[in-house]
């Protein structure tokens, strides 16, 4: 395994414009959280024409709805959730200046089109490690929709968030490509 | 009689939803870890490391190994000699009720249609049998979502066969990919009606990972599923490998004459599952 490459966030475009589909990826800076309903929410703001409770420029969304946490903890375990259900608002987000997402699983055509298009970088993280990935966040604080509960938005502070490049603005794709090296049947 | 008190059974329920989030079944942890030593990808055993070390800090530090602490299912077997001293569904929901505020576990069970959460991740789905003695024996099986999604049933026509089975499985395994957090194990409901195989397919997920199956064509049939799987090379999250299926189980029941239902129940690796005799 080649060594993680270190990046932090918010990102900008030359950042993304390195990263490839493989690469091991420690993140370093803010995150924001957010799942299907936040995203709808959001978009629907948008289509109201009103102000998103967030600048996405350069921005990470990770796709969590974690436990709750201890009395006196940061947050509980942290694990990512599956992407594809984020599939049908991401473009929109993207357009407004989302550079990265993080979660598990694949992405639409046009999500993966849209990362290309507008230099943006999907990552994954290992899904049901949320009690490892919990470490890496040193402070959360929920920024909008505190009645969601886990769905809330909350903006993260992480150190060393270990994730995974899935698709990047060079059209690469692990999936495609990971499982293609591995197939042993047509 | 028995006199077995709906208390006891909360008390129960209550301790089995914590440590079924927090604690892996040494049956399941050993598979992975034979997987890490299998896998060929270098990817994919940095998956798999992850995934050992976060069984082992979840246990340590009793923190739910996956945020997704699901929805809970039951099997609960009563024995007949057993009498009750109150509703079984109330206590196992007091139960679950308890266990995941107490134990801090994410409440992940809404209204289907208006998306609301219930607050207490209740009603748990509840299975119960009648048996013979003065037992009560509860296993638990939270589901989280991103496993039970990519699970599928067809009804085939009796002309498919064994065949047509086969491809029905590759096929769903195929389409799930990295969704449901591989390696992932298969539960596989062969034959009975439209919900029997669902529950079919539910109950295999539950035998204990390493045992075989004791019917021969079942466990021929296990053993080629799981080698057709891991050829699709989908491998630790989907990010390519050769493990990307711990295990397949499969159990089957007579069905009708013109009917051949097929069941996949797909389980992630966060494989929970507890049991408890009162
Ligand atoms: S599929 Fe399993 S391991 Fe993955 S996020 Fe859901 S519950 Fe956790």
């Amino acid at each position: 395994m080649s060594e993680p490459v270190r990046i932090s966030a918010p990102l900008t475009d030359a950042v993304v414009e390195k990263l490839k589909a493989g690469d091991k990826v420690l993140i370093t800076g803010v995150m924001y959280t957010a799942r299907d309903a936040a995203h709808k929410r959001l978009i629907e703001l948008l289509n109201a024409g009103k102000e998103l409770p967030l600048d996405l420029k350069g921005q990470i969304i990770y796709y969590v709805g974690p436990t709750p946490e201890k009395p006196g903890e940061v947050i509980g375990s942290a694990g990512p959730t599956t992407s594809g259900r984020m599939d049908a608002y991401t473009p929109r987000l993207i357009e407004l200046g989302l550079k990265g997402m993080v979660g598990k699983g694949a992405r639409s055509k046009e999500v993966r089109d849209s990362i290309i298009a507008h230099k943006a970088v999907y990552m994954a993280a290992v899904g049901g490690a949320a009690a490892l990935i919990r470490r890496s966040i040193k402070k959360a604080e929920i920024i909008a929709y505190e009645d969601l509960g886990p769905e809330a938005i909350r903006r993260l502070e992480v150190v060393d968030f270990p994730a995974i490049v899935v698709n990047d603005v060079h059209g690469g794709d692990l999936f495609l490509q990971g499982v293609e090296k591995f197939r042993r049947v047509s | 009689m028995r006199q077995v008190s709906v208390k006891d059974i909360t008390k129960k329920v209550r301790d089995l939803c914590i440590s079924a989030a927090c604690d892996l079944e040494p049956d399941v942890a050993s598979a992975i870890r034979s997987a890490l030593d299998k896998e060929e990808s270098a990817l994919g055993k940095e998956v798999l490391g992850q995934i050992v070390e976060n069984f082992e800090i979840a246990g340590r530090e009793h923190l739910p190994m996956c945020q997704d602490t699901g929805i809970s299912v039951f099997f609960v077997e009563i024995g007949r000699e057993v009498a009750l001293d109150g509703s079984l569904e109330e206590a196992v929901n007091e139960g679950v009720r308890q266990g995941y505020k107490e134990g801090y576990l994410r409440k992940s069970v809404c209204h289907p249609l208006k998306r609301i959460n219930t607050g207490d991740n209740t009603p748990a789905i509840i299975h119960t049998a009648i048996v013979e003695g003065g037992k009560v024996k509860i296993k638990i099986a939270p589901k989280g979502a991103g496993s039970e999604n990519m699970s599928r049933l067809k009804m085939l026509k009796p002309a498919e066969g064994v065949e047509g089975i086969k491809a029905f499985v590759i096929e769903t395994v195929k389409e799930a990919g990295g969704n449901p957090c591989p390696p992932i194990v298969l539960g596989v409901g062969i034959g009975g009606s439209f919900e029997k195989c669902a529950i079919l397919a539910k109950k295999a997920l539950l035998r204990p990972l390493g045992t075989q199956n004791p019917d021969n064509e079942l466990n021929a049939l296990e053993q080629e599923l799981l080698g057709k799987i891991n050829d699709l090379g989908i491998g630790p999250m989907g990010f390519g490998g050769r493990i990307t299926a711990l295990a397949v189980h499969v159990e089957a029941s007579p069905c009708h004459i013109a009917s051949l239902p097929v069941a996949v129940n797909i389980q992630c690796h966060a494989d929970r599952h507890k049991e408890v005799e009162i």
